[in-house]
């Protein structure tokens, strides 16, 4: 018999290595400028590296060198595609500072105002998810409705996209006479694509696979990162400032917090954020429906609160419920028609600061749809 | 709770640390407190039970001429209330203790602060500029910033 | 011989050949554009909007202009690319989609190549275009092409499997891998389809489920096998760019574009081979003479590849893990019960 022996081969080594892929800034679904230096091993993602900055563009420096009144039209451009909301909080802040009331007309027309924004943005959040997802149709339903709303505003301030409409103490003009009927046109329509939406995308097997379960934020940690808007409230955490903290005439009107259940996978995930965007669009519809019943309808002068100075001392945080998230302007005035500072807190700057945390160990195509329920604006992100 | 209330407990926990508390009806009501100390303030406004800052709203810089402000804007989703903490620290030595530890979203708004304003936040733990080029030189929302001619033999605009 | 019309009008020799390979090729071109005009036009009716209008009568010559435009379109090879390898991809994967032309039945009297071990070829060269992807993919140089590359790959070769079962139940069934003799033993009227089991009395229909699977098994395959929502990961736009073509322009990113739709008419071809009696009227003999089977063919083709533009517009695409999921534990254990399921019946037949 022979003896037993060891043998002794070498079959070499594979080494696995990770590769480091730089997402964008020119990528399709980075929404925007955005790089994400990505560390990879194989498909999954073992570290996230968002840089920002590529669309700086001063805004807080140039606002210390602009009058109060000519702040405005570089707030609409923060997050381009709300420019209405966006005007809100900076003009409710210089408003309370300056002991300015507004008359009944003018707090309806920036609620109806705010909503058709929130749903513009809500319905451009929800179809570009879905266009991440690989799911290219419903992102043209929402387009083509998202059109009629931005018609309405044009006929308001002459302008798609900044408006420069919700002026310090008042409004650019008064309301075009058949408003109303616009306005709810175009809930009808919303009201139909929802439903169209719901059962193309939403209920989609697929997509539910898709989103369900990944980019996880448990409702602590969506806290502490200090987010808002959607994006926490899918976490389950029923925060809204329009309900919480009132401003403007939000609290005469009857309508729900959506929050995320977790009602597919684990709440807080991606599909929540979703699905609480999703719900928001109808509470936004029922808002205007009760917020045009108490719009005044003689016409006034909408600009007689406009103040002919506006040089407010003093230092406030004033902050709104964005489609976003909390958008918060800190305007430190003194006394002199320049503001200070005015430093902008951006809702999707902080919740993009939440990335990182939730995108770890998911692949990359997850991470594609983490980011696009994340729903930032690249344009507010960057200031 | 109202901001004098918050006040009160604040000064029976640090006598020495709080300084003023400024309250005026068209702004905000805010407590000046001494940067010393900064972390165990922030830690106490977060996890009493009846104060409970558990959202840190905004963190800016402001240049005041004569020194460097952070100011502080807390928020509590629960108990809903609001306060706004302010702490000056000196222009020649603009550091303070980071609060990153304290909430998550300290991170990028210090990275923030530090980038336009210069504000050192120490023991952060990736202080790096954010919005503006990583090898950008000054901090442009100082007051006596004065912008550079040229960045990479390119001219900057006026 | 007698299969091929082309060789008892002009002989047996070196012309009729070329005529024969002629033929599919612009059959391609044809098909290409109309395809492409197709997939606007659908994809416009599908989202609510017209699609291209100003080219012509409703934009009917846009799939021209927009084959004008790439060839217009400068060729670039990036400078760090494996140039060989590069430059091939395109064609390699355009070779495997047109080769497999060479055994599809257009009419009873018109098979390029009446092969015996037909439908086995076919699936042995349509594995060509992973060769062909996996090169550009590695070849470009680019992290996006590499992923693209990769992933394909790997949905390639899982998704032969079951489809290689469903080839399988087929040849199990009609006892033969020669297209045509699959094809005719399904005459009669639709009734003798494949999909209702060929022909045999009306038990058959007990077998339906299993026929049925198999079908849905190899039309899911064929989406993966052609990368087309919801399996398009290897070009997920939104995700790599556009995965292995990423850095391709000009012609060879058109001769890509061009595999991918002629990939698109051969899996549709099969499955109306394999299925739906292929040429056969499905009125038994009425309008079945061989110009007619050209139409009935040509019809059942488009419509499936009809069914992939429409199903592109519609759904969303699936992940990585979840693609290997639904074809090793989903549509694999239910090809093999399909696959027995028709064995026996096709043992029973009497």
């Amino acid at each position: 018999m022979a003896e037993r022996k060891d043998i002794e081969i070498d079959f070499g080594r594979i080494e696995a290595q990770r590769t480091r892929l730089n997402l964008g800034p020119q990528h399709p679904s980075t929404h925007g400028v955005l790089r994400l230096e990505v560390e990879l091993d194989g498909e999954i993602v073992t570290e996230v590296v968002p840089h920002i900055g590529y669309l700086h563009r001063c805004f807080e420096k140039y606002a210390e060198n602009k009058t109060y009144p000519q702040v405005i039209p570089y707030i609409d451009r923060l997050d381009y595609i709300t420019s209405m909301s966006n005007e809100i909080p900076y003009v409710l802040g210089i408003e309370k500072m300056m002991g300015i009331k507004v008359s009944e007309k003018v707090e309806a027309i920036r609620t109806i105002l705010a909503e058709l924004n929130r749903i513009a943005s809500h319905q451009i959040a929800v179809a570009t998810f879905g266009m991440d997802a690989g799911a290219f149709t419903p992102f043209l339903f929402f387009f083509r409705d998202r059109e009629s709303i931005l018609d309405i505003f044009e006929k308001l301030s002459g302008a798609r996209l900044l408006y420069n409409y919700i002026r310090i103490g008042g409004l650019m003009n008064d309301l075009y006479p058949s408003f109303k009927n616009d306005v709810l046109d175009v809930i009808n329509v919303i009201r139909k694509t929802n439903a169209e939406v719901m059962d193309l995308l939403i209920d989609n097997k697929i997509f539910i696979e898709r989103t369900i379960n990944i980019g996880v934020l448990p409702a602590d940690v969506a806290i502490s990162f200090g987010c808002s808007g959607p994006v926490l409230r899918g976490s389950g955490v029923p925060f809204d400032l329009r309900r919480d903290e009132p401003y403007l005439n939000y609290d005469k009107f009857d309508f729900e917090v959506c929050v995320g259940k977790g009602e597919m996978g684990t709440l807080g995930d991606s599909y929540d954020r979703n699905i609480v965007r999703y719900h928001e669009m109808e509470e936004s519809c029922r808002i205007i429906e009760q917020a045009l019943k108490i719009l005044p309808d003689a016409s006034e002068d909408v600009r007689s609160a406009m103040p002919k100075k506006v040089a407010p001392k003093g230092e406030i945080y004033a902050k709104a419920e964005n489609p976003k998230g909390e958008l918060g302007f800190y305007i430190v005035g003194d006394g002199k028609n320049k503001p200070a500072r005015i430093k902008s807190r951006s809702a999707c700057f902080v919740n993009l600061s939440a990335l990182p945390a939730i995108s770890q160990g998911s692949m990359i195509a997850d991470l594609i749809l983490i980011l696009g329920s994340v729903d930032i604006v690249l344009g507010e992100v960057d200031r | 709770m109202k901001s004098n209330e918050i006040f009160e407990r604040l000064i029976a926990e640090f006598p020495e640390d709080i300084i003023s508390l400024n309250e005026d009806e068209n702004s905000e009501s805010f407590i000046y407190v001494n940067p010393r100390n900064i972390v165990e303030i922030m830690l106490f406004l977060r996890d009493e039970n009846d104060l409970f800052f558990d959202y840190l709203s905004c963190l800016s810089g402001v240049d005041s001429k004569e020194n460097l402000t952070v100011v502080y804007n807390l928020y509590s989703i629960q108990l809903k209330h609001r306060i706004t903490i302010k702490a000056d620290i000196p222009k020649e030595n603009p550091s303070i203790a980071t609060v990153e530890k304290v909430w998550l979203t300290a991170d990028w708004h210090e990275r923030e602060a530090w980038d336009l304003i210069g504000i050192k936040f120490e023991g952060h733990h990736n202080l790096i500029r954010i919005l503006n080029p990583y090898d950008w030189e000054g901090h442009p929302l100082q007051k006596d910033y004065k912008t550079p001619e040229y960045y990479h033999g390119m001219r900057v605009p006026v | 011989m007698e299969s091929n019309i082309i060789l008892q009008l002009f002989g047996d020799n070196i012309w009729s050949y070329l005529i024969i390979v002629a033929i599919p090729l612009v059959f391609v071109i044809i098909y290409a554009l109309v395809a492409i005009l197709g997939e606007l036009k659908v994809a416009s009716w599908v989202q609510d909007r017209l699609g291209p209008m100003r080219t012509g009568w409703k934009g009917v010559i846009q799939p021209i202009a927009e084959v004008v435009k790439l060839l217009q379109k400068e060729d670039i090879t990036p400078k760090n690319v494996n140039k060989p390898l590069f430059n091939t991809a395109p064609f390699v994967m355009f070779v495997g989609s047109f080769a497999a032309f060479a055994v599809i039945p257009f009419s009873s009297k018109f098979i390029p190549a009446d092969l015996n071990v037909g439908l086995f070829y076919v699936f042995a060269v349509s594995s060509f275009a992973v060769i062909g992807i996996l090169m550009g993919g590695w070849s470009s140089n680019n992290k996006y092409s590499m992923l693209g590359g990769i992933r394909s790959a790997a949905q390639m070769i899982s998704y032969e499997i079951p489809m290689a079962l469903s080839i399988l139940a087929i040849a199990a069934l009609s006892q033969s891998l020669n297209m045509n003799t699959i094809i005719e033993l399904q005459n009669g009227g639709f009734w003798n389809w494949n999909i209702f089991g060929g022909s045999g009395p009306w038990y058959k229909l007990l077998f339906l489920p299993f026929t049925l699977i198999l079908f849905l098994i190899y039309f899911i395959g064929s989406l993966a096998e052609t990368n087309r929502t919801p399996f398009d990961i290897p070009e997920g736009e939104s995700e790599i760019v556009a995965g292995y073509h990423t850095e391709y322009s000009g012609m060879k990113f058109a001769m890509f574009f061009f595999a991918e739709y002629a990939n698109m008419f051969v899996v549709s071809a099969l499955v109306t081979i394999m299925f739906f009696g292929g040429w056969q009227s499905p009125f038994g003999d009425f309008l079945n003479d061989p110009i007619m089977q050209i139409v009935w063919f040509l019809l059942k083709s488009m419509f499936f590849v009809f069914v992939q533009i429409w199903l592109r517009w519609t759904l969303p695409r699936v992940r990585v893990d979840q693609l290997m999921y639904i074809t090793w534990k989903v549509m694999l254990p239910f090809a093999f019960i399909a696959f027995l399921g028709i064995a026996t019946w096709a043992m029973l037949k009497p």
